[in-house]
């Protein structure tokens, strides 16, 4: 039987295979898809918990089971389209300072 | 059924650990957004499987359709230059890192999973769960204030990401310490060898800027 926690369990799973690449991998480019992993990684946990926590909410407007776990979801991928829109002009620009996509180099703030 | 629907959970978690892992470890950026590909088509498989339908479609037109798309444009646009040159420099540092990160995530999840209770079986949902209706009547009464506020989150992002994408055009018009920046920095070269008329990172399409950078470098 597959529950809530298989799901929640393939999540941090994905999330920490994600956590290491971000801090092993130097491209910047490998940098933002992993942080794209990351995020997957939540949205996972959130549907999961959505859907094993179904009780409604007085408060809510909406009369039927509770679907504030996809709410954030929603959210979160709006955000996160922005989020890589920006990230990648941001390599375009230090491509186009530095000629290079590797984070190491991209030291204009240091000293 | 019931066996069918096991099957189907462990092979796209199957999938979803192997499209990660081949983000992080693919040397070419191309094969890593595959693997990213990979993860986002597979985690839509199981918000399918956890009723989440509208949001399958929208993990699967907004990711797979656009941000994915966007990488591979970013990619391309950069050339072999996007494949940055490896040296090991810093390599001890990152693995400590990495697999301090790790251990201790395996550590948490180890953890959890010895005080769990045994599994139990997910409610039962009404038709409508997670459907587009439900999903737009939520959106729209109790979550409508963030709803507005994201659609100006996604106008600023819009406007930013021309502003920073655009920049200046050309060398010439840099300010003088960013001139200097920019020649003090000779292009990196992925096979090691630092002549600056290296015809690998001349193939992007930046590469007429590079050029007027190295006449100008040569000129001034």
């Amino acid at each position: 039987m597959i529950g809530v926690e298989h799901y929640v369990l393939v999540s941090a799973m994905v999330f920490i295979v994600g956590g290491v690449g971000f801090l092993v991998r130097r491209n910047v480019l490998v940098s933002l898809m992993s942080i794209e992993v990351m995020l997957n990684a939540a949205n996972l946990a959130l549907v999961a918990f959505n859907r094993s926590h179904l009780a409604h909410d007085p408060t809510q407007a909406y009369p039927g089971q509770s679907h504030t776990g996809q709410i954030f979801v929603f959210f979160i991928i709006a955000a996160e389209a922005a989020e890589v829109a920006v990230g990648l002009a941001i390599v375009l620009a230090l491509y186009r300072l530095r000629r290079t996509v590797r984070s190491d180099e991209a030291d204009l703030l240091k000293n | 059924m019931r066996t069918l629907d096991i099957l189907y959970f462990y092979f796209f978690a199957a999938c979803a650990l192997g499209g990660s892992a081949a983000v992080v470890i693919a040397k070419n950026p191309i094969r890593g957004a595959m693997g990213l590909l990979l993860l986002i088509l597979s985690v839509a498989a199981l918000f399918l499987q956890l009723h989440a339908e509208f949001l399958a479609a929208i993990q699967l037109i907004v990711y797979a359709g656009a941000i994915v798309v966007l990488f591979l444009f970013v990619i391309m646009l950069l050339g072999p230059s996007a494949t940055a040159a490896h040296d090991r420099r810093g390599i001890a540092v990152r693995t400590f890192s990495g697999s301090l990160f790790a251990l201790a995530g395996v550590g948490a999840v180890a953890m959890v999973a010895r005080t769990a209770s045994p599994v139990r079986a997910l409610p039962r949902v009404d038709s409508a769960f997670g459907g587009i209706e439900a999903f737009g009547s939520v959106l729209f009464s109790d979550a409508l204030v963030p709803f507005e506020v994201s659609s100006a989150l996604l106008m600023v992002a819009v406007i930013g990401a021309i502003a920073v994408a655009r920049g200046r055009q050309g060398v010439h018009t840099l300010s003088k310490s960013e001139r200097a920046i920019t020649q003090s920095a000779p292009p990196v070269d992925p096979s090691g060898a630092g002549h600056p008329a290296d015809p690998a990172a001349g193939a992007g399409v930046f590469s007429h800027e590079i050029h007027a950078g190295d006449t100008k470098g040569r000129t001034a």
